[in-house]
């Protein structure tokens, strides 16, 4: 059992746990996630590492509530324990020293971007943040990320923080300005694949962290594949960074909506268990 | 008994009913079937059933206490040289192993030893629990990697040998291909379950989600946490694939995903268990080995309404277990032997619709002895498919092998060790199980645990003396 010492809300559907997991904050390098199971009946989930703490023996993890599995992890409260956790799994980032680097974050992907926004700062980078979301609800660690970056430019789909747009259109505007390494980008897979559209004219070389459906995260089951130019991969074991100019974005977003009804029924499902409803519950 | 008694059949769940429910197929023996069955055997002097089992069971010992009504007695024989019995007697290829020796297999039916096994396993399951004696504890730690056969089997001789053994496992559940790759309705879960309490009342620590190679390298635990020796026992955990055009889209899965979706998470329980398995009407599974029998029969108990076993040669070569493919047959998989996929095409969601296969015949023996398939040119035909099963096969995990210093490896990856002990490149690691032969068998996978916890012994008593 691993529990939760503290929890935060931060905002109305993202939610942030530290977890004692000692082992996994002793080895947790940027770019790395884990992978949680609730309860007995609990799919395993996928979360990246968003930030640790060695000497505490904790571990972060920001998620937001989109289905069933991240709902239900949602009622926990700091105190409570999760069956399990397992991990650092997957490769870590490549930290050097690059020179200019955009860091990108869309909406809960501002977690998994900023220990390499921070990590990149202190290879000596000169770190350029943008953070983005639909709106300004979406949005948080606005402080952590303006503390370790030399600038730190906001976008929201409403402009109801920051910029009116995309962040897509502020990254834009920092290459007219300036020339820029190397950019890192983390957020929806439409996000990532308009990143890498937009840096591949220059040849920018654009790192983007994939999310496929995973199931054990040790490279056991290959169903994390994704096409990486003419190879398929395994996200879990591979990953889950690849250079963004060479994934199959459309195919990537193809095999995620693979279980679109399942996770509907399990929503539906629930909610009849919880109006006292119908079949067997647990 | 006359010579000429038939073999006694054991029980099994009706057809039709079956291929809709994932409770156990085969029944068992009752007493009086185990005794009818035992009283078959000649208890021959020099029995040559013994050396057709790998890990050499005394099959006669057990054999006449059954036939004495010493039940007890039947488990210690069996016990004193099989750690996971309840097991083997399920899933063992006894055909080719001990019962392929047996006499009465020269003129007629063999005895079933492996339903006797069952049966004497499941009768011990049945008696209350005795915690076994605790031997005198020795000061050395052993690091168990992996909780399949072969680390499970390692980790219970060296705690009944005294020593201090952690397995570490990856997963959430102990048990490897037992837990999450073969299904429920073969090898109850329940019963790996008890399998695995006995072994930590033998005093063996599992620490689950420990992936080695990441949580924890094996470096560390011999230099940093205070282990003596290591035994490797990762399996064969790398899904294979064709790398044919449409592998990737939706609907087409590895036998591991395919399987451990099913079993270790309990998808055919959905929603009750939240993770989801898709299943449509048609399915295909692409080989006709062990774990393609199982995934094809998965299928039509998750609703398939047909279920094909797609395979490249014919039925003298498929490498499955007699009665699984007997079984299969029964519970209504269809075969298409001679055949191969070549390339798969889906709709504009990305969702697997049809394949093509190519046609196949037979030509000279290969080197594994089995006949070659070869295409027949321009022979194809395509078939409307909506969910697809590799299942031709495994390769090593790369996980452990490339983060461990100094670990010798064949050309695909395997650990070399040998193939009495489990010694391996490097001073103190041991390997043995999938990971060193390729994918194997339950009891292979025991045999080298057995012999590398001997080995490892050995080790540690020469440090000690020095
Ligand atoms: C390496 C990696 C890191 C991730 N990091 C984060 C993170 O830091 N914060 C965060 O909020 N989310 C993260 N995710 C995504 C998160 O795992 C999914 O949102 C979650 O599993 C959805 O579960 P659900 O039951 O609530 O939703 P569902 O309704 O079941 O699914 C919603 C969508 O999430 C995706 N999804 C479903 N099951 C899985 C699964 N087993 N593995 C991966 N994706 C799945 C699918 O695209 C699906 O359409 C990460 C995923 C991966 C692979
Ligand atoms: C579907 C299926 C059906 C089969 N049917 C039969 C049958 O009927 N009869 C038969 O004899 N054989 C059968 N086999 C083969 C048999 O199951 C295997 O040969 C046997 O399980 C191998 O045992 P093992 O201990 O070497 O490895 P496994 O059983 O594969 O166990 C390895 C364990 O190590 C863990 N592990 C892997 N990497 C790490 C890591 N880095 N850190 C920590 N832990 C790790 C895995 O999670 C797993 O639990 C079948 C196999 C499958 C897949
Ligand atoms: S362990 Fe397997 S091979 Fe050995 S006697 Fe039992 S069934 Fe036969
Ligand atoms: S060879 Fe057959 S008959 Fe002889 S002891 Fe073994 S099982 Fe019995
Ligand atoms: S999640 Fe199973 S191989 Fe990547
Ligand atoms: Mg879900």
């Amino acid at each position: 059992m691993y529990k939760i010492v503290r929890k935060e809300n931060l905002g109305s559907s993202v939610v942030q746990f530290d977890v004692e997991a000692p082992k996994i904050a002793a080895k947790a390098k940027s770019g790395q996630f884990i992978i949680v199971r609730l309860d007995e009946q609990s799919e395993r989930i996928p979360l990246t590492i968003a930030d640790y703490d060695r000497e505490a023996g904790t571990i972060t993890m920001i998620f937001q509530a989109v289905g069933f599995s991240t709902n239900a992890l949602k009622t926990l409260e700091a105190g409570d324990s999760i069956l399990d956790v397992v991990g650092p799994l997957g490769t870590a980032s490549e930290i050097e020293n690059y020179g200019t680097v955009v860091c990108i974050g869309g909406g809960v992907g501002i977690a998994p971007v900023y220990p390499i926004a921070r990590d990149l700062k202190e290879a000596g980078n000169k770190v350029i943040s943008i953070i983005g979301a639909r709106n300004e609800d979406l949005l948080f660690w606005k402080d952590k990320m303006a503390a370790i970056s030399d600038e730190l430019l906001i976008a929201t789909d409403d402009g109801s923080a920051g910029i009116k747009g995309f962040v897509t259109d502020v990254l834009k505007s920092v290459m007219d300005r300036e020339n820029v390494d190397r950019v890192w980008a983390i957020g929806p897979m439409v996000m990532m694949k308009a990143v890498a559209n937009t840096t591949r004219p220059s040849g920018v070389k654009t790192i983007v962290s994939l999310n496929p459906i995973m199931v054990d995260g040790t490279g056991m089951c290959g169903g994390c594949r994704v096409q990486i130019g003419t190879e398929t991969k395994f996200a879990c074991v591979d990953g889950p960074e690849f250079d963004g100019h060479l994934v199959d974005f459309d195919l990537a977003m193809r095999r995620s909506s693979v279980y679109k009804t399942e996770e509907l029924q399990a929503v539906e499902h629930d909610h009849q268990c919880r109006i006292g409803g119908i079949g067997k519950c647990h | 008994m006359p010579l000429k008694a038939p073999r006694t059949s054991m029980p099994a769940q009706d057809p039709a009913e079956r291929s809709h429910n994932f409770k156990e197929v085969a029944l068992g023996y009752t007493a009086e079937m185990a005794k009818t069955e035992a009283s078959r055997c000649l208890d021959c002097k020099n029995p040559l059933c013994v050396k057709g089992c790998p890990v050499e069971v005394d099959i006669p010992g057990f054999i006449r206490a059954i036939v004495s009504d010493d039940m007890s007695g039947a488990v210690d024989v069996l016990k004193q040289k099989n750690n996971l019995p309840a097991v083997c007697g399920r899933v063992c290829p006894q055909e080719s192993q001990c019962e392929s020796k047996c006499v009465l297999g020269i003129k007629g039916e063999s005895v079933a030893i492996g339903r006797l096994e069952r049966y004497t396993a499941d009768w011990d399951m049945a008696q209350t629990f005795k915690a076994p004696e605790k031997p005198e504890p020795k000061s050395e730690r052993v690091a168990i990697v992996g909780s399949g056969p072969a680390g499970l089997t390692a980790a219970a001789d060296l705690a009944k040998m005294g020593y201090q053994v952690t397995i570490f496992e990856a997963l959430h559940t102990p048990g490897g291909v037992l837990m999450y790759g073969i299904p429920e309705f073969r090898l109850p879960k329940a019963i790996v379950q008890q399998e695995i309490d006995y072994i930590r009342a033998l005093g063996v620590q599992i620490e689950v989600n420990a992936v080695v190679g990441k949580t924890v390298l094996v470096d560390e635990l011999l230099d940093t946490e205070g282990f003596d020796a290591v035994f490797i026992g990762t399996g064969a955990g790398l899904p294979n694939f064709m790398n044919i055009p449409g592998e990737n889209l939706n609907g087409v899965y590895s036998s591991n995903e395919f399987l451990t979706r099913t079993n270790l998470m309990k998808a055919y329980d959905f929603p009750n268990y939240h993770t989801p398995i898709k299943i449509g009407k048609k399915v295909a599974v692409i080989g006709a080995g062990n774990v393609a029998m199982d995934a094809a029969r998965t299928a039509l108990r998750l609703g398939a309404e047909e279920s094909y076993i797609v395979y490249r040669r014919s039925a003298a070569e498929m490498p499955a277990r007699h009665e699984e493919i007997e079984h299969a047959e029964e519970e209504g998989v269809q075969f298409r032997l001679l055949h191969s996929p070549i390339a798969y095409e889906g709709d504009e969601k990305g969702q697997l619709t049809k394949m093509t296969l190519q046609r196949f015949e037979l030509g000279e023996p290969d080197a594994s002895g089995r006949r070659r398939p070869m295409p027949i040119e321009g022979d194809t035909v395509e078939m409307p498919i909506d969910t697809v099963v590799v299942a031709i096969g495994q390769g090593p995990n790369p996980l452990v092998p490339h983060s461990t210093e100094g670990l010798e490896l064949t050309k695909k990856g395997n650990i070399v060790a040998d193939e009495e002990t489990g010694v391996t490149s490097r001073d103190g690691v041991f390997a043995g199980g999938d990971i060193v032969t390729g994918a194997a068998t339950v009891i292979l996978a025991m045999g080298a645990g057995k012999k590398s916890a001997r080995a490892i012994d050995a080790y540690l008593n020469a440090k000690r003396d020095q």
